[in-house]
C-alpha cells in the first residue's frame, strides 16, 4: 500500500530539456495518395518530467513516438523536423543520425515502452537472454554478468524470484509482469528519454496502478523524461506535468495538466473533458462531441477541428490556427481560445 | 426492481482444462437478479468470468448446476419452436464493432438479418425495410446508412449498427459486453447517451458488462462487482460507490485514475495480480492481495454481510469495510 507520491510540476518544468522536438512531419504514401499523418509537431520534454501527448485514435501520437525511435513503416516517411536528444554525448538529431549512432542511442539515451507486452518481447528466447542483452550489446559484458544485472532489474521493477523466472518465457509471464519486462529492458542502459507508447492500456486497472506507480519512481530514480503516450484523461491528470493535445495530426493545445485541464483553451480539449463521466448521476445525457474526426485523406482547408466545433466561423474554414499563447506556459491553436468557456 | 425479469440462482461453469484435475472454475455459484427496464452493471478485471457469464445468459454456455430464469422460464429446457421465440428475447452487442459486422453485408442486411430466421417477424418485404429504416433513425444513423457497408461508418457508427441489430428482435434484455470501450472518449459519450435514450423509450433491460467504473456509474441502476467467478459484492450503484464493503471494489474504485485530483484521497495500491482460476485460493478468493486479510479469510469463505444501511447492498467479506467511504479507505 503506498501513498501517491507528491510530486510538485512547477519544479521540473523548468528542468534542462532532454528531448526538443520542433516541426515533425510525417507523411503516409497510400493509394490513394500521400497522407499527412503529424503534422509540424513541436515540444520538448524535460528531465524528470512526464510529458503526456494526448489524443483519440489516428491522431498521429503513436506515429510521433515511432518516428522518433526510427521504427516508422517503410510507407511512412518524415519529411521535416527535427528531435535534439540532448544525451551523456553531447546533442544528436533523431530524425537525422545514420543507423549507427541511432544504435548506439537506442536504450542508452532514449528507449520506448510498448503497449502490447506479448508481441514486443520474443517469444522464442527466454527473458533472462532478452533483458541482458543491452548489456551485452551496449557494455561488452559477458553473459554470466549480464544474466546478473537482469537478474538485479527483474527484482527492481517488482518481479518475484527473478533467479528462477530469469529462464522463464514471456508467455510464462502475466499481462502485468510482462509490462514490467518491457520497462525493465527499456530503463536498463539508464536512459535519457523514455517514451511509453499507452504502457497500460491492456491491464486492468489494479495492475494499472501498479505500472505506472513503478513507471513514476523509476522517472525520479533515473532523472529521465518521460513521454507519456495515452488517449486516457485520467491518466494524464494524474501522471504527467505538462500535455499536448492532438487532434488530426496537429498539437491543438499544450500546456501544465493543472492549467490546461481547469482552463482549456481550445474546443476540443473542452469536449473530450465533458466527454469523461466523472461522477456522472445515472441517466444524465453526458456531453459528448458531435461527428468523428476528420478521414487524413480529406482533411479541410483552415481548422482540422471546425467540422465539429461550436465555435468555427469563416476565419476557421480559410485560415489553419497555429499555437499561440494563452497563459503562463499555456498555448492553444485556436482562432477563439476566449471563447471557450461559453462552449 | 419491483418486475423480475432475469433471475439467475447459484450459477456454476467449470470448463475443463488439459492437464488440470479440478478444472478451471470460470462461474462459481453467480446469484443475480434484472428487473424489466433496469440496468445492471457488471463489472470485473479480466478473467473474472464476465464473459462466460454473458455467454451463458446468451445460452452459448450450458451451466454445470444453478438456475437461469427468464419470466419464470428456464431457457436451457426449451426446445425447437419454443426456443427459438426465446433467444428473440436476449440479444447482445459487442464490444469490437470492427470485428462483429460482416463487412460484405450492407448496413440494412445486418440487420435484417436476424429476421432470417426468425421468419414470423416482419414476414414481408415492405415492412422489414420499413423496420430496418425505424431502426436506423432511432440509432441516430438515419435511414440512407441502409446501403452503406461497414466500412463506411466510423466506429461509433459501426457500434450503432450493432446496437439497431441487437434490436431488431425486440428483445427484452440486450446484454452489452464492453460496447464502448473500443471506442474514442468523444464518441463513448454518444454512444451511452443513445443507449439510455434507448432505454427510456423501449423499456429495455441491460446488463452491462464493462471494466471502466465511470462508464458503469453512468448507466447502471445496481452494479454487481466479479471476482474469480463469484459476485463479491452488490447493490444500487449509488450506495456500492459511495462506500463500497469489499476491499476489492474499495481498492478496484481507488486504482481507477480520476480526472480530478481533488477527489482522489490514499491510494489503495494492491499487490500482485489476480490468482489463475485454475488454482483459486482458499477460503475468501481475494484474501492474497487483500490488506484486511486474517486467518479466517484463508479458512472460511466469507458468507454475505449485508450493508446496515441498505438492506439490498451486501458484500462478501469477513472484514467489510462498515462505514468507511471509499476514498479515505486505506490500510
Amino acid at each position: 500500500m503506498t501513498a501517491v507520491a507528491e510530486h510538485s510540476s512547477a519544479d521540473v518544468v523548468d528542468a534542462d530539456p532532454a528531448l526538443q522536438v520542433e516541426g515533425l512531419t510525417v507523411d503516409i504514401r497510400t493509394i490513394s495518395g500521400t497522407v499527412r499523418a503529424v503534422n509540424e509537431v513541436t515540444f520538448e520534454a524535460r528531465r524528470g518530467e512526464t510529458l503526456a501527448l494526448l489524443g483519440e485514435s489516428g491522431c498521429g501520437k503513436s506515429m510521433t513516438a515511432t518516428a522518433l525511435v526510427g521504427l516508422l513503416e517503410p510507407v511512412a516517411e518524415v519529411t521535416a523536423g527535427s528531435a535534439k536528444l540532448t544525451g551523456r554525448d553531447g546533442v544528436a538529431d533523431l530524425l537525422s543520425v545514420d543507423r549507427k549512432a541511432r544504435r548506439r542511442l537506442a536504450g542508452t539515451e532514449l528507449a520506448i515502452v510498448f503497449q502490447d507486452a506479448l508481441t514486443a518481447l520474443n517469444p522464442l528466447y527466454t527473458v533472462g537472454t532478452q533483458l541482458a542483452e543491452p548489456f551485452q550489446i551496449h557494455h561488452g559484458m559477458k553473459s554470466k554478468d549480464a544474466k546478473a544485472k537482469a537478474v538485479e532489474l527483474m527484482a527492481r521493477v517488482g518481479i518475484p524470484q527473478p533467479e528462477t523466472r530469469l529462464n522463464s518465457y514471456p508467455h510464462q509471464f502475466s499481462g502485468g509482469m510482462r509490462q514490467r519486462l518491457l520497462i525493465a529492458m527499456a530503463v536498463a542502459l539508464n536512459p535519457r528519454v523514455l517514451i511509453a507508447d499507452e504502457p497500460t492500456t491492456a491491464l486492468d486497472v489494479t495492475v494499472q496502478a501498479q505500472i505506472m506507480e513503478l513507471l513514476r519512481s523509476l522517472r525520479s530514480e533515473y532523472d529521465m523524461a518521460v513521454v507519456l503516450i495515452t488517449h486516457d484523461l485520467a491518466l494524464v491528470a494524474e501522471e504527467a506535468d505538462r500535455v499536448a493535445v492532438m487532434y488530426a495530426g496537429n498539437i491543438v493545445e499544450t500546456g501544465l495538466v493543472s492549467e490546461v485541464f481547469a482552463n482549456p483553451r481550445h474546443p476540443y480539449t473542452k469536449g473530450l473533458l465533458d466527454s469523461v463521466p466523472v461522477n456522472a448521476v445515472r441517466g444524465e445525457e453526458l456531453k459528448s462531441i458531435g461527428g468523428a474526426p476528420p478521414d487524413l485523406h480529406s482533411i479541410p482547408q483552415g481548422c482540422a477541428y471546425q467540422a465539429r466545433c461550436p465555435l468555427a466561423q469563416d476565419v476557421c474554414r480559410t485560415t489553419r490556427p497555429t499555437l499561440n499563447p494563452v497563459g503562463s506556459r499555456h498555448q492553444s491553436a485556436c482562432h477563439f481560445p476566449q471563447e471557450v468557456v461559453n462552449v | 426492481m419491483s418486475d423480475q425479469l432475469l433471475r439467475v440462482r447459484d450459477l456454476r461453469k467449470t470448463f475443463r482444462v488439459p492437464g488440470s484435475k479440478t478444472g478451471l472454475t470460470a462461474l462459481d455459484g453467480i446469484t443475480l437478479d434484472v428487473g424489466r427496464g433496469e440496468t445492471l452493471g457488471l463489472v470485473g478485471e479480466s478473467g473474472c468470468g464476465k464473459s462466460t457469464l454473458a455467454r451463458t445468459l446468451m445460452m452459448l454456455e450450458r451451466p454445470d448446476s444453478g438456475s437461469v430464469t427468464f419470466d419464470g422460464i428456464d431457457p436451457f429446457s426449451l426446445r425447437g419452436k419454443d426456443l427459438l421465440k426465446f433467444r428473440r428475447r436476449v440479444q447482445m452487442v459487442f464490444q469490437d464493432p470492427y470485428a462483429s459486422l460482416n463487412s460484405r453485408m450492407s448496413a440494412g442486411d445486418l440487420i435484417s438479418e436476424p429476421w432470417r430466421t426468425h421468419k414470423t417477424l416482419y414476414a414481408n418485404r415492405s415492412g422489414r425495410e420499413t423496420r430496418v429504416r425505424e431502426l436506423l433513425d432511432l440509432v441516430g444513423l438515419g435511414a440512407k446508412a441502409a446501403d452503406k457497408y461497414p466500412q463506411e461508418f466510423s466506429g461509433g457508427q459501426r457500434q450503432r449498427i450493432g446496437i439497431a441489430r441487437a434490436l431488431a428482435l425486440n428483445p427484452d434484455v440486450v446484454i452489452c459486453d464492453e460496447p464502448v470501450s473500443a471506442l474514442d472518449l468523444s464518441v463513448q459519450a454518444q454512444v451511452l447517451n443513445l443507449l439510455n435514450d434507448l432505454q427510456k423509450e423501449l423499456g429495455i433491460a441491460y446488463v452491462f458488462i464493462s471494466h471502466d467504473l465511470s462508464v458503469v456509474r453512468h448507466v447502471a441502476d445496481r452494479v454487481a462487482v466479479m471476482y474469480l467467478g463469484r459476485i463479491i459484492e452488490s447493490g444500487p450503484t449509488e450506495a456500492v460507490f459511495q462506500s463500497p464493503s469489499h476491499p476489492y471494489t474499495a481498492a478496484l474504485m481507488s486504482a481507477a485514475p480520476k480526472l480530478d485530483a481533488a477527489h482522489r484521497g490514499e491510494r489503495i495500491l494492491l499487490t500482485g495480480e489476480v490468482p489463475s482460476p485454475l488454482n483459486p485460493p482458499s477460503g475468501c478468493r481475494f484474501r492474497t492481495r487483500c490488506w484486511k486479510a486474517t486467518d479466517i479469510c484463508a479458512a472460511e469463505r466469507p458468507p454475505l454481510a449485508v450493508d446496515p444501511h441498505s438492506s439490498t447492498h451486501g458484500a462478501e467479506c469477513h472484514h467489510p469495510l462498515v462505514g468507511e467511504p471509499a476514498l479515505s479507505a486505506s490500510a
